[in-house]
């Protein structure tokens, strides 16, 4: 359907418009505009304290997950900042801390244990299980091999010093005990336990 | 309604509005500022990366210029950049001057004088001037009126964005990102009494020091700022990267806004007022018979009330 507008009531219709326009540049706008500030958008969010990962200042995060720890939630973390409280930082990041967010939901973060087999350049999925089964096999295996418990002048030694524990700093004290206290009891001496890991 | 969630009755000003906002709430309301020591800052960027993770901006990866800033410029998605710059200084001693650059949220701020669209810019009686990115237009006069060149304007949205000062965390009594990622306190925050009295302190530190002119950058040009600076030398801001020395809104921007919009206004106003009095007077415009025979002259008037097409 067409709509039939004859050259009179086109102009007056440019003329309504016109005036109209005049009118709000004049200050009278038929809307009154008000402003809001961006919602704070961690309202609500489950607060974790945690230590950094990256380096061995171990500065104090604040992981901010979305969900209150309900059984049908699956949290995830979409926000971190420094923990105020931490003695080492004092609410303070460096720039990688500060960007912790995107190292932890990173595309190429690993998940689950791979292994690379011999002659291969295919990582291949395997299951927890299967890894520390592996894991163990090659420890035993090489342990059983090298494991040297006399040394050249007939002192006694117990070490195996064909393997190395190499593990990072971020860990709690804990971690750090139980981390010494495997590596020392299965006679290991090289332990590197540093940041840039 | 278009982003209007949020009644605040906190504002002092608000972009081409001439009714006043509500602010009867605003008594008692401490001014906030940030203060940017450069003299301490080591250019780690941990406030750049504060600011991308809390606005959730991610600007493109982009390119190395040979330089240490990165990104280059500010851009929509990056609200602040650090610029570092190397001076030479009276001794040929090399200083590496580097500045925090973001907006400054001037108490007079050119950005919301030049903005046309009602609402788009807002300042807040606490002194953190805002955008409103609902209302604006996109037409980057803020940018403009801008004597800093902070408004960066977004090819995704057509619309301007820069610091907010993180308005959301200070509204919600947090300090801004930046200032909390900070790890050598070149960043500070508090009550913009606080910061001056802390700079002042700074400023007597570095004058001990031997950096006679050290000093603190608060700008009276622009009614002085909720960002305020300590510099090494206050004398020649402009070593730090091209900060100006005494920032003004454009006289461009001041003489629109100041006297042409409302001349204009006025102007136009009158010349509609013209026109309604000289139709209630004189009547609507009587068209001369095209022609002189009164009987073809009757058809085409039948013609015309009909509204049909001309022959």
């Amino acid at each position: 359907m067409s709509v039939r507008v004859s050259r009179r009531n086109f102009l007056k219709l440019g003329a309504a418009g016109l005036g109209a326009s005049s009118m709000a540049m004049m200050g009278f706008a038929p809307d009154q505009a008000l402003a809001s500030v961006r919602h704070f958008k961690l309202s609500g969010a489950t607060m974790t304290r945690n230590v950094c990962t990256y380096c061995s200042v171990g500065c104090g995060m604040l992981l901010y997950a979305r969900g209150d720890g309900g059984a049908n939630v699956i949290d995830n973390i979409y926000h971190v900042e420094g923990d105020p409280d931490h003695p080492v930082s004092r609410g303070s990041l460096c720039p990688r801390g500060a960007g912790v967010l995107d190292f932890i939901h990173s595309p190429s973060r690993v998940k689950y244990p791979e292994v690379r087999e011999p002659n291969t350049n295919e990582w291949k999925r395997i299951s927890w299980d299967e890894a520390f089964d592996r894991i163990a096999r090659h420890m035993k295996d090489d342990r059983d091999r090298n494991f040297q418990t006399h040394d050249d002048q007939g002192r006694l030694v117990n070490r195996w010093m064909t393997t190395s524990m190499v593990a990072a700093s971020a860990c709690t004290n804990e971690t750090a005990y139980l981390t010494q206290k495997i590596t020392r009891a299965l006679g290991i001496l090289t332990l590197d336990n540093q940041a840039r890991v | 309604m278009r982003g209007d969630q949020i009644n605040l009755q906190d504002i002092v000003a608000r972009s081409a509005s001439p009714t006043p906002s509500p602010h009867v709430r605003s008594g008692n309301i401490q001014q906030v500022a940030k203060l940017i020591d450069v003299s301490v800052c080591i250019g780690c960027k941990a406030c750049q990366v504060a600011c991308s993770e809390w606005n959730d901006l991610r600007d493109e990866v982009g390119h190395c210029h040979g330089v240490y800033d990165n990104p280059i410029d500010l851009s929509a998605e990056s609200f602040e950049v650090m610029r570092f710059s190397e001076y030479v200084n009276e001794e040929g001693d090399l200083e590496w001057l580097i500045r925090k650059d973001n907006c400054m949220h001037c108490a007079e701020p050119g950005c919301l004088k030049a903005c046309p669209a009602p609402g788009a810019i807002v300042q807040y009686a606490n002194g953190i001037v805002d955008f409103n990115s609902e209302h604006c237009i996109g037409c980057g006069y803020c940018r403009a009126g801008c004597p800093f060149d902070i408004p960066r304007y977004s090819e995704k949205d057509n619309k301007a964005y820069k610091c907010t000062l993180c308005s959301d965390r200070v509204y919600h009594g947090l300090e801004p990102a930046c200032v909390k990622s900070c790890p050598t306190s070149a960043i500070m925050f508090g009550t913009k009494e606080a910061m001056l009295d802390y700079g002042a302190k700074r400023v007597a530190s570095l004058q001990e020091r031997g950096y006679e002119n050290a000093g603190i950058y608060d700008p009276a040009g622009v009614g002085g700022t909720h960002v305020v600076y300590v510099l090494q030398h206050a004398d020649k801001p402009e070593i730090y990267s091209g900060l100006p020395k005494d920032p003004q809104i454009s006289p461009v921007v001041e003489a629109w806004k100041g006297i042409t919009k409302p001349l204009m206004s006025a102007v136009l106003g009158l010349s509609v007022l013209t026109g309604f009095f000289h139709y209630m007077i004189k009547g609507p415009k009587e068209e001369p018979e095209d022609d002189p025979d009164p009987e073809k002259a009757a058809a085409d008037r039948e013609l015309d009330r009909r509204e049909g097409d001309r022959p």
